[in-house]
């Protein structure tokens, strides 16, 4: 059973089409990447599959479970965790308290220990805490632990907004675009973090429009254009296919096609 | 060693019980105890509402409707069910949290403006309800509050009050911070940053916006009791518009997301038009003058500021 299955799902904003007819499974533990031009829809499949937004047709299934128009609270709880393209930082609180909000559902919530400050609260906070130092190390963010996330550096709150995905503990995790705007080096490092998380058997959905790095990590590829499926399959067959190679000079440039077809 | 005494949690509490406390020795006379009574009053509700506001970032702007709620339960109360104050007093505080439990449900669905003209309709309703149930409330002319009794104790006289009051606002400034301080607290500030991101690391962000409320309503509530306790008589304007207007001002005067600046924005903004009256004509004009002056120069509060300047001056 496919962990992760999108069945025939679609979106209209208005008239635009944005995600139409698309359908895919994802195995466990397998990266699989999803591509294609901007504006293909690759964003607003992550918004239908995390439960920010609500298909117009179509299903998905976690773990096999039907969980089409869920809350995104709700497929927390079932194991899933993403991170957003246009980064969602909570901007008044620090790296660490970032981090520790990635925790709430493994935290104990009871508001009356809350309120009174009782004992199992300091131990909750404590925890939380200690968790988040780790993943925030992980990242490789730790000295950035006690700082305002508004004082990050740009690359650095990419890699914030993993680790609170992370901190989740999901069995499924979507990124999207996690390298962008990243420097080299730091694309290298997320690269090499993206690999260890799927090594840990976390299964990864990931849009990202550095080729180099999708063609190297990822299991299989689905190409989106205009919405809809241009192509599935392994980075070889993907870079052979002649639909891809032929979307990618056609709307993209040269550039990023070269790179796709190297 | 300052740093560090400021980030631990207990030192707003502990710094406003110092000042509580020693408050009480340089107070000349009994009237400056009521002011100071009223200040305590005040900056309770404050803190409850910046709770709402200033860490949730959720808006009400009838905040005042609640303080009501709380005011005539210990009036009615006692007159019709021959209930004791401290009795009212509660069942006033669970009549407010129920009350806000019902309309926020569907309010807090709304954003800002939104939200800003449903809490307002809100309020004015409660109004509207206390001013047109004369049988029961005494109508715009409002309607004496029983005195106090604790045991053998008829609590009276500036200095009792001033004792209660500031107790009641201690706790209630501990129990913010402890809850600022928790995973519901990092929830509530998460979701004012990025409600999507909270949503999907498992957040329920419409149940923590109504705990939040909630939680801030019963401040008010509580607040409200008080302030009827001590004056010994009420009339609808403690849940009027003009009220939650004024609660609004104190949270972002004093501070958003700041329960010391709670406390300082309920003292200037109850202080300083004691102390202007001795300008007698331009009275309102010059606190009109030094609301303004005061958002200019201190954008983020006037705690919030100042700390940034001190540890800014210090780094
Ligand atoms: N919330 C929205 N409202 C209106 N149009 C949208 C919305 N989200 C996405 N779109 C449109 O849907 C299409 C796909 O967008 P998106 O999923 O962001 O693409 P990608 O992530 O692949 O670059 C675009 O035409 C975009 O303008
Ligand atoms: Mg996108």
């Amino acid at each position: 059973m496919s962990i992760l299955h999108v069945e025939d799902i679609g979106i209209a904003f208005g008239g635009v089409k944005a995600v139409d007819h698309v359908t895919f499974h994802v195995e466990k533990g397998e990266v699989f990447s999803i591509i294609g031009p901007n504006g293909a829809g690759k964003t607003t499949l992550f918004n239908l599959m995390s439960g920010v937004y609500r298909p117009k047709f179509g299903k998905v299934l976690l773990s096999g479970e039907d969980v089409t128009g869920r809350e995104p609270q709700e497929l927390a709880r079932r194991g899933m965790s993403r991170t957003f393209q246009n980064l969602q930082v909570f901007f008044r609180m620090t790296a660490r308290e970032n981090v520790m909000v990635g925790r709430h559902l493994l935290e104990k919530r009871g508001l009356f220990a809350h309120l009174f400050a009782l004992p199992a609260t300091a131990r909750q906070n404590r925890e939380s805490a200690e968790a988040a130092d780790r993943f925030l190390d992980r990242v490789g963010l730790a000295a950035y632990a006690d700082m305002p996330a508004s004082a990050m550096p740009y690359g650095a709150l990419k890699r914030l907004e993993i680790a609170r995905a992370l901190a989740a503990q999901p069995s499924v995790l979507l990124l999207d675009e996690p390298a962008a705007g990243c420097n080299p080096v730091e694309t290298e490092e997320i690269e090499r973090l993206v690999r260890s998380i799927a090594d840990e058997g976390v299964t990864v959905v990931l849009v990202e429009h550095d080729m180099k790095m999708v063609m190297r990590i990822s299991n299989r590829i689905h190409v989106l254009e205009f919405g809809r499926t241009l192509a599935q399959g392994t980075s070889a067959e993907i870079r052979a296919n002649p639909k891809v190679i032929e979307a990618y000079l056609g709307t993209h440039g040269s550039k990023e096609a070269s790179v796709a077809c190297r | 060693m300052m740093r560090r005494l400021m980030s631990n949690r207990l030192a707003v509490p502990a710094i406003l019980s110092l000042l509580v406390v020693g408050l009480f020795f340089v107070m000349p006379s009994s009237f400056y105890l009521r002011v100071a009574a009223l200040v305590w009053i005040s900056a309770l509700a404050v803190i409850g509402l910046n709770l709402l506001m200033g860490y949730a970032g959720q808006v009400s702007l009838g905040h005042a409707g609640f303080f009501g709620v709380g005011a005539y339960s210990v009036a009615i109360l006692p007159a019709q069910f021959g209930l004791h104050p401290l009795v009212s007093l509660i069942v006033g505080a669970l009549a407010a949290a129920l009350l806000a439990f019902l309309v926020g449900r569907p309010i807090l669905k709304l954003k800002g403006h939104y939200l800003a003209v449903a809490t307002l309709g809100f309020g004015i309703l409660v109004f509207m309800v206390i001013g047109n149930e004369a049988w029961l409330t005494g109508g715009p002319d409002g309607m004496p509050v029983p005195r106090l009794v604790l045991g053998d104790w008829r609590v009276r006289g500036g200095e009792a009050w001033y004792w209660i009051t500031g107790a009641l606002m201690v706790v209630g400034s501990w129990i913010a911070v402890n809850l600022v301080a928790s995973p519901t607290g990092r929830a509530l500030r998460a979701l004012h940053d990025s409600e999507v991101a909270a949503r999907v690391v498992g957040v329920d962000v419409a149940r923590y916006k109504l705990i939040v409320f909630v939680i801030s309503a019963v401040y008010a509530s509580v607040a409200g009791s008080t302030l009827a306790l001590v004056n010994g008589f009420i009339t609808p304007d403690a849940a009027g518009f003009l009220h939650s207007i004024q609660l609004v001002t104190m949270v972002v005067l004093g501070g958003m997301g700041s329960v010391l600046g709670s406390v300082v924005g309920a003292a200037v903004l109850i202080v300083l038009p004691q102390v202007l009256t001795a300008f007698h004509d331009y009275e309102h004009l010059l606190l009109g003058f030094l609301m303004m002056a005061f958002m200019i120069l201190l954008r983020a509060g006037i705690v919030p500021s100042l700390s940034a300047a001190f540890a800014g001056r210090r780094a």
